[in-house]
């Protein structure tokens, strides 16, 4: 009975720790994801943020071409550190459109100089309302638009190396 | 250069770390005398370095060093100096940082202050000490180096995050850290005792103002914590059960059974296994607390700061320090001499009911917090929250209020029954007239609160009744903690009670000129104007409020509206007055005229935290007193 | 009563083992009534409704969705996880980051009628994307999660 006892706070750390080692390893995906995903993009105009940079208008992106929304922001930390990812797909011919969330000109000129400057387009979305009708709620989030304007992925968070095979895949698979 | 000196600084202290283990282990081993010495001198230029390393960390923060990452990403040159300070610690690399510096300090303040534990077992500690550091350099030096730099360097920072910028939260977190630390020192004292099996009044004397002091800020950061979310969050509740909190709630409860069955070992040299298992489960509890905030494995909703690695990093730690203390404890406990024996109705008696009954809570909280894991192992999704914690621990902790008033009241060793009885006579009196009291004059109280109220009149009492008797200025400084402590319980119980039996609260859509009434207060919102702040801008709302017929004061909620990042906070506004606090909130607009309005009249829920800094300053006394009392003597009588 | 020394240390381990499994007990026995199981839209859809229960229902609130109640206090919305939809009921002051067509977590029962009456919300916090690298200020967003 004692050397039971003895032994019995190693075995329950034992088992506490088998426990949250599953934890761990499989950690749950109940991140609510954007309704939107197989639905065509909302229609938006968005004017430009910056001078020099076209700004977006949805209803050009039924070209037969995909393309990445990249919901980002200048204030964000996370999207400075996807820039790197977003350069390279821009490298591999991916055309990414930035909506820029309640950014403003000077902030955004700053942040594409020192991070990168990935986009063909930005958008100014000052009061976040397409941010919204995509279904988005934080910064950065991506959505992969396939060449008949419909939303097939939403990737909640920044793009790290990690998540380049699944967006490109995303992006092959609806090449026309 | 400043970064990478204090790089170097950090690899220097691991690498003394490492000599401070070798040295330790030999000395514990041999007992020789120049080991010993050289152990002690190593612990101090470890604790040095490191708070070196922890101050470079500091410089950085003050003067903005943009090329530093952890700098780039957490302050910004237009911050307030005190939260650029803060920010050095408010992120994860500075938080573990600023840990392993309290470990070394910690362990240097071991070395050059204890003189009394023989010099087998200090050096057994002061190894167990350089184990758990050097855990800590691997994980800051492989995984999270603060130091890391930026290049090129970002023109300026990312760290105004205006939610980040608040006094409570800059300091909430080291007081906790200054807490599961203190707890480092009793482990490593644990298992420093169970390698040389010196497990005695020596040894407990030894760790006792280290519980103490844990124990101290501990209290500090719960009670703290708990008010910072009170008027931040502006829900007016001031415990939510959330496992950030739980993992701060769950080291306390195993520091306050540790610290009075170490009473017990140092006392009368009883309850010796036992106290090493606590001294071994508080820390662990600190431990997996860190763990579960850190890895964000309990947020499964909402996960997705989760770092697998990161995590996997402080559960390999935790796997190895808790489970070598408690495989070390398996071998060893077996050849501990059983200390002396009591009967049942003794002050022991009580102190080991007072332990199995905060078990019990400890078990609770900790099943509960785990539980949706073992849920998801199982392929359900579910959470726990405040409704199960509070159906399983009320009932126990109302247990263990009626052992705390006995157990002072109690003679060591041996007791009878009909004299607790006729000391009891006293707070058996207060609750039977806070009964009667409450049952006429408030007839609807709910069961549950009205039994704390009991409770915390009934301990109120008992916990002076130890002064009875002695004479003031000759009782030692320790009996005056253990009195305020326990009135602090008590105060705090009966503020928890008062808030949830009679709070009354009101939830009203009102223009301009309207008034919204909750209890004796009628309030009139005469404005709603928007202002501009440094980084925010906000609309707050006036509200003339009067009681009954009282002069009209002002009270002025805010819903603040910051713009790097876009954030929305509610600010409430809070008056209080000496029997409880009036509690607004400003909510949405319908877009037709109308604000809400959210207004709380919280009867005495300031006692709250009044008793939880009495408790804590409780400890603070018993601290100093003992400590006092082992300098000037040896004697022991209590 | 004076006990032999062996024989106190046995009943002190017993006593520190019946304590832990009391407390397991405790846990268990109100785990089962207190519980919040948490469900998608999808989840309860066609399905016998777990009524009486303290659950939690987490979904998109429906664009279009949200109406106030003449009270300027109570709101009625859709929450939606692209599968199924449950109507929610709400009496309060909405979290701050609340709107339509973002994420949302509402506590409560589900009433017979196949509504959800929500006595507390939690909206899906902002700007927590973060990668690991400079992931860490979680205490914050964690506390306000509750």
């Amino acid at each position: 009975m004692r050397r039971v006892l003895i032994w019995a706070p190693l075995g329950f750390f034992a088992l506490v720790f088998a426990l949250v080692m599953t934890g761990l390893l499989a950690p749950s995906d109940r991140a609510v994801k954007s309704a939107m995903v197989g639905k065509p993009v909302p229609g938006f105009v968005l004017p430009a943020l910056v001078p020099g940079k076209p700004g977006v208008n949805s209803a050009a992106f039924a070209d037969g071409k995909p393309r990445l929304i990249n919901v980002f922001a200048s204030w964000c930390v996370p999207c400075i550190a996807e820039a790197p990812q977003l350069m390279k797909l821009k490298q591999q011919g991916v055309e990414i459109v930035g909506v820029a969330t309640a950014d403003t000109p000077e902030d955004m000129a700053n942040f594409l100089k020192t991070a990168g400057d990935p986009f063909a387009a930005i958008g100014d979305d000052r009061i976040r309302k397409v941010q919204f009708a995509l279904g988005s709620a934080g910064v950065p989030e991506s959505f992969v638009i396939d060449g008949s304007g419909k939303i097939v992925m939403q990737h909640i968070g920044y793009i790290g190396p990690q998540d380049m095979p699944k967006i490109l895949a995303a992006l092959a698979g609806v090449q026309p | 250069m400043i970064a990478e000196g204090g790089l170097a600084a950090l690899w220097i202290a691991a690498a003394m770390a490492l000599v401070q283990l070798v040295l330790g282990g030999s000395a514990a081993r041999s007992g020789a005398e120049e080991l010993m010495r050289a152990t002690r001198k190593i612990a101090v230029v470890q604790g040095l370095l490191a708070l070196g390393a922890f101050l470079t960390l500091i410089l950085l923060f003050v003067q903005s060093d943009m090329s530093v990452l952890l700098v780039a990403t957490n302050s910004h040159s237009a911050k307030p100096l005190i939260y650029k300070i803060a920010g050095a610690w408010g992120n994860h690399e500075g938080s573990m940082l600023l840990w392993v510096t309290v470990l070394g300090v910690a362990g240097a303040g071991v070395a050059i202050f204890e003189k009394r534990l023989d010099g087998k077992t200090l050096a057994a500690t002061l190894a167990a000490q350089a184990v758990l550091a050097l855990g800590f350099y691997a994980f800051l030096l492989l995984a999270s180096n603060p130091f890391l730099r930026l290049d090129p360097p970002a023109p300026d920072g990312q760290g105004l995050n205006p939610l980040l910028q608040d006094p409570g939260l800059a300091f909430h977190p080291p007081t906790l850290y200054l807490g599961y630390v203190g707890l480092s020192v009793a482990f490593s004292f644990a298992v420093g005792a169970l390698l040389t099996r010196q497990i005695g009044p020596a040894f407990a004397r030894a760790m006792r103002p280290w519980v103490l002091g844990a124990w101290f800020f501990l209290t500090i950061g719960i009670t703290a914590g708990s008010y910072w979310a009170y008027y931040e969050l502006g829900w007016g509740g001031w415990w939510f059960w959330d496992p950030v909190e739980n993992a701060s709630l769950m080291p306390w409860l195993a520091a306050t059974a540790l610290l009075h069955s170490v009473t017990v070992l140092a006392t009368r040299d009883g309850l010796r296994a036992w106290t090493l298992m606590l001294a071994v489960v508080a820390f662990s509890m600190s431990m997996i607390g860190t763990f579960l905030v850190r890895s964000g494995i309990l947020v499964s909703v909402h996960a997705f700061a989760v770092d697998p690695t990161r995590g996997t990093f402080i559960l390999a730690l935790l796997a190895i320090y808790i489970g070598g203390a408690l495989a070390l404890f398996g071998a060893r406990v077996g050849t501990v001499t059983q200390g002396s024996t009591f009967q049942l109705v003794s002050r022991e008696g009580a102190l080991v009911l007072n332990n199995l009954l905060l078990c019990v809570i400890l078990g609770v909280v900790f099943i509960g917090t785990l539980y949706p894991l073992v849920a998801q192992a199982m392929g359900q999704q579910l959470s726990v929250g405040a409704p199960f914690f509070n159906a399983a621990s009320v009932p126990v902790a109302l247990a263990l209020v009626v052992a705390t008033m006995a157990g002072p009241m109690l003679k060591w060793r041996k007791d009878q029954w009909g004299a607790l009885g006729r000391k009891m006579m006293l707070p058996a009196a207060a609750m039977v007239t806070i009964v009667v009291v409450l049952l006429v004059a408030m007839p609807g109280t709910p069961i549950v609160p009205l039994l704390g109220l009991v409770a915390a009149a009934g301990l109120a009492v008992a916990s002076i009744v130890p002064l009875l008797g002695r004479k003031l200025r000759r009782t030692p400084i320790h009996i005056y903690g253990m009195v305020l402590a326990h009135l602090g319980v008590a105060v705090a119980i009966a503020g928890m009670a008062s808030d949830t039996a009679f709070k009354q609260e009101r939830l009203a859509a009102v223009r301009v000129g309207e008034t919204v009434a909750v209890g004796s207060f009628k309030a009139k919102l005469t404005e709603i104007r928007p202002i501009i702040g440094e980084n925010w801008s906000a609309l707050e709302a006036t509200l003339s409020i009067r009681r009954n017929d009282g002069d009209p004061f002002r009270l002025q909620p805010q819903q603040r509206y910051f713009s790097q990042p876009v954030t929305t906070t509610s600010e409430a506004a809070i008056s209080t007055m000496i029997d409880g606090q009036l509690y607004t909130v400003l909510g949405a607009s319908d877009g037709q005229g109308r604000y809400q309005i959210r207004m709380w009249w919280k009867p005495f829920v300031t006692f709250i935290w009044l008793g939880g800094f009495m408790i804590a300053f409780g400890g603070l006394l018993a601290m100093v007193g003992r400590i006092r009392r082992e300098m000037r003597s040896e004697d022991e009588a209590e | 009563m004076m006990v032999k020394p062996k024989h106190q240390r046995l009943a002190l381990a017993l006593a520190a083992l019946a304590a832990i499994l009391g407390a397991g007990g405790l846990a268990l026995s109100a785990l089962k009534d207190q519980a919040a199981f948490f469900y998608a839209p999808g989840d309860v859809a066609g399905k016998p409704l777990p009524l009486g229960k303290n659950v939690r229902l987490g979904g998109m609130v429906e664009k279009g969705s949200l109406t106030h109640e003449a009270d300027g206090v109570s709101i009625r919305f859709t929450v939606t996880d692209g599968k199924a939809k449950v109507p929610v009921a709400f009496r309060g002051v909405t979290p701050d980051l609340f709107r339509e067509g973002s994420g949302v977590v509402a506590e409560g029962q589900f009433q017979a009628d196949g509504s959800f009456a929500a006595d507390n919300l939690l909206a899906k916090h902002d700007e927590r994307y973060m990668p690991p690298q400079i992931a860490g200020k979680m205490h914050k967003t964690e506390t306000l999660e509750k």
